[in-house]
């Protein structure tokens, strides 16, 4: 159900609700006041939009695929379609914002970026991107991830980016945020820092939310062709930060027949000491710049999260997202592990397709979900799997 | 009047503020710290309530502050331990850290806590200027703190101004464009961003903060400013200080040219 009364988008003073604003130290005031003012008006302009869609469309590679999956949908006993971000070039949505991103940059004027990585999807599609303009690129990666995603860290680096190890910390995806913004302190003038996420001061989430929005502008098309109705009865997706779920609710956050469903990563279980379900574990705070919902003591210090998906390893959650939720606008659902493991078999084994551990998250939502034999389900299918190999050569004892 | 103005108007010497984080370099070593810091000669003392994550400080005071907090530090151990803080100290003292802890603490209870212990003033660099005035200027004001505001060499004219007419004690002057203890010494350049800060004539005195570490250093910064602030120097000088008390007051008297 939606209230009437509430807005889903962001407000003039970069808020959802009760949360967002810009919680930045003074050094950073004049890059995200600039940004502020121009974002809205560079992203509308022909220019920009005509670059973008063309960088999309003949780079990425967009639209991406909705393809029925049917043998999962008889599985469930309901209509499920994927919506196949994980065919997007490098392998994830990350790239629709890095792109967006990155020609944000160069009408900033900026020529060096740099950016934070967990899984290493993020760094390599703004590598990506950076070896495609020309720009210098510098990327933050806890000194514990750099050991645990190998390829990624050799992709970035044959893409010509610098990979430099967070070493504060717990050494992951928290503190390389940390370490990037450190460095955007450090050189404030000539670069601009692409963060991978919804999160951080206004106004990126609301930045990155729209780049991403393009996943749910295809879903309402290409629904229509199949189904006849341009929306869903749900759509599910994962949440970390919340990127590529912000880009699949985007166009539906006032479609009062569409239910936002997401799926949080509860790690070994939401009460066991050893998860990131933010939703579930956090509370009010301030965090990498805005305000949302973080997993912290009841001093007010950080607590390290913990999930088996690098990518969904990170103790807050967007502002969009935390209203979402406290709003009830959203469903939120806590996976652990073991059944993100269970999903991710089930989705190689019924529809060969091989999904990223962030995304099986949101495919183990459908033993849950209580879905009818006519509804219609679209899953944000945000990402393959290549890169968690060696986790489910462990876990699921292909070797053996 | 407050102590910080009152100090900013009774001396034409140059102001040293020194940055001490709390419980470092062992958990009940705050109030030996502060006793050393006035018994040396300091102007005004900034205590670092330490936190899990704060950008906008270098390597070394990171690193107290985790050290801080796996001895266990909290807000609330912090204001068990200045107390009686006032019994000793006679010099304006300041809190430095993060929004996050102040926030969970409440924000009026912490303000009603620093009025009670005799703080007399915040710096909270995560917090900005329009959050500010929205939403914390008001309860501030009730229980007497002065909030500090830092400005840099990117700041604008603009903005500087605004921040000034918002500002009560001094405004923190940001040497160079960084977090805390990356950069040493003061170059020309810098020197010229101070000269033309203080050309503004603005209400509030300036102290100059970033690359701070000996007298040399300081009186140069002190040549455009009111004075200066060291941190990051001052906190690897707890973390290797064999007698604490006597490396501490050693430490004020060769900034301040004391024998």
């Amino acid at each position: 159900m939606i209230d009437a009364g509430i807005s889903f988008h962001v407000s003039e003073k970069g808020y959802y609700g009760d949360f967002g604003g810009a919680f930045i130290p003074e050094m950073l005031y004049p890059n995200v006041e600039e940004l502020r003012l121009h974002y809205l008006e560079y992203m509308m302009e022909t220019s920009f939009q005509k670059e973008f869609h063309f960088l999309l469309k003949d780079f990425v590679g967009r639209p991406t695929p909705l393809f029925k999956a049917e043998r999962l949908s008889a599985k469930y006993n309901t209509q499920i379609y994927l919506k196949r971000e994980d065919l997007c070039h490098t392998g994830a949505h990350k790239v629709n914002n890095t792109i967006g991103q990155i020609l944000m940059a160069k009408r900033l004027g900026k020529h060096k970026i740099v950016a934070e990585t967990g899984a290493g999807q993020h760094g390599v599609a703004t590598a990506t991107v950076c070896a495609l303009m020309g720009m210098e690129c510098i990327i933050y990666m806890g000194a514990i991830d750099i050991e645990r995603q190998a390829p990624n860290v050799a992709r970035m680096k044959m893409l010509g980016a610098s990979v430099v190890a967070a070493q504060s910390g717990s050494k992951t995806l928290k503190d390389a945020t940390n370490e990037a913004m450190r460095h955007w302190i450090n050189h404030p003038v000539d670069t601009h820092y692409i963060i991978g996420s919804v999160v951080g001061p206004h106004p990126y989430p609301d930045m990155v939310a729209k780049f991403q929005s393009v996943i749910s502008e295809e879903i309402k098309w290409q629904l229509q062709e199949k189904e006849g109705r341009d929306y869903p009865d749900y759509i599910l997706a994962c949440v970390g930060g919340g990127s590529n779920a912000a880009g699949a609710f985007y166009h539906y956050l006032d479609e009062p027949r569409t239910a936002l469903i997401a799926a949080e990563a509860a790690g070994q279980g939401v009460s066991s000491g050893h998860s990131a379900a933010t939703t579930f574990l956090g509370k009010p705070g301030v965090l990498h710049g805005s305000k949302s919902l973080l997993m912290q003591t009841e001093d007010g210090q950080v607590i390290e999260p913990y999930s088996i998906s690098a990518g969904l390893d990170y103790p807050g959650i967007g502002p969009l997202h935390a209203h979402l939720a406290t709003s009830g606008r959203a469903k939120f659902f806590d996976i652990t592990d073991d059944e993100a493991l269970e999903a991710a078999l089930e989705c190689s084994m019924l529809e060969g397709i091989i999904p990223a551990l962030e995304t099986a998250h949101a495919l183990a939502v459908f033993g849950k979900l209580g879905a009818k034999p006519d509804e219609v389900s679209v899953v944000n299918l945000s990402g393959r799997g290549d890169k968690d190999l060696a986790t489910y050569q462990e876990k699921l004892k292909l070797n053996s | 009047m407050n102590r910080i103005s009152t100090l900013f108007n009774s001396t034409q010497e140059p102001i040293l503020n020194v940055y001490a984080t709390a419980g470092y370099p062992n958990f009940g070593d705050t109030m030996l710290v502060l006793n050393a810091l006035q018994e040396g000669g300091v102007d005004i003392i900034e205590i670092g309530m330490p936190y899990s994550d704060p950008v906008a400080d270098g390597e070394t005071i990171q690193q107290s502050n985790q050290v801080s907090l796996d001895q266990g530090m909290t807000v609330t151990h912090l204001f068990d331990q200045l107390i009686n803080m006032r019994q000793s100290i006679s010099v304006p003292v300041l809190l430095m850290g993060y929004i996050n802890p102040v926030l969970q603490f409440g924000v009026e209870r912490f303000c009603q806590k620093c009025q009670e212990v005799g703080v007399d003033g915040l710096i909270l660099p995560d917090l900005p200027l329009a959050e500010y005035q929205q939403s914390y200027q008001t309860i501030f004001e009730q229980y007497g703190l002065l909030n500090i505001f830092l400005i840099t060499p990117q700041t604008s004219d603009e903005r500087i101004k605004q921040i000034d007419s918002v500002s009560e004690g001094f405004i923190y002057m940001v040497s160079s464009a960084s977090t805390t203890g990356a950069k040493t010494g003061i170059s020309s350049d810098q020197e010229a961003y101070f000269k033309r800060i203080d050309g503004m004539k603005l209400k509030n005195p300036r102290l100059v903060g970033f690359g701070i570490s000996d007298r040399e250093s300081f009186l140069k910064a002190s040549n455009g400013a009111s004075g200066a602030i060291i941190g990051s120097a001052f906190v690897k000088l707890l973390g290797n200080a064999k007698n604490l008390r006597e490396e501490i007051v050693g430490f004020v008297k060769s900034i301040k040219g004391l024998k």
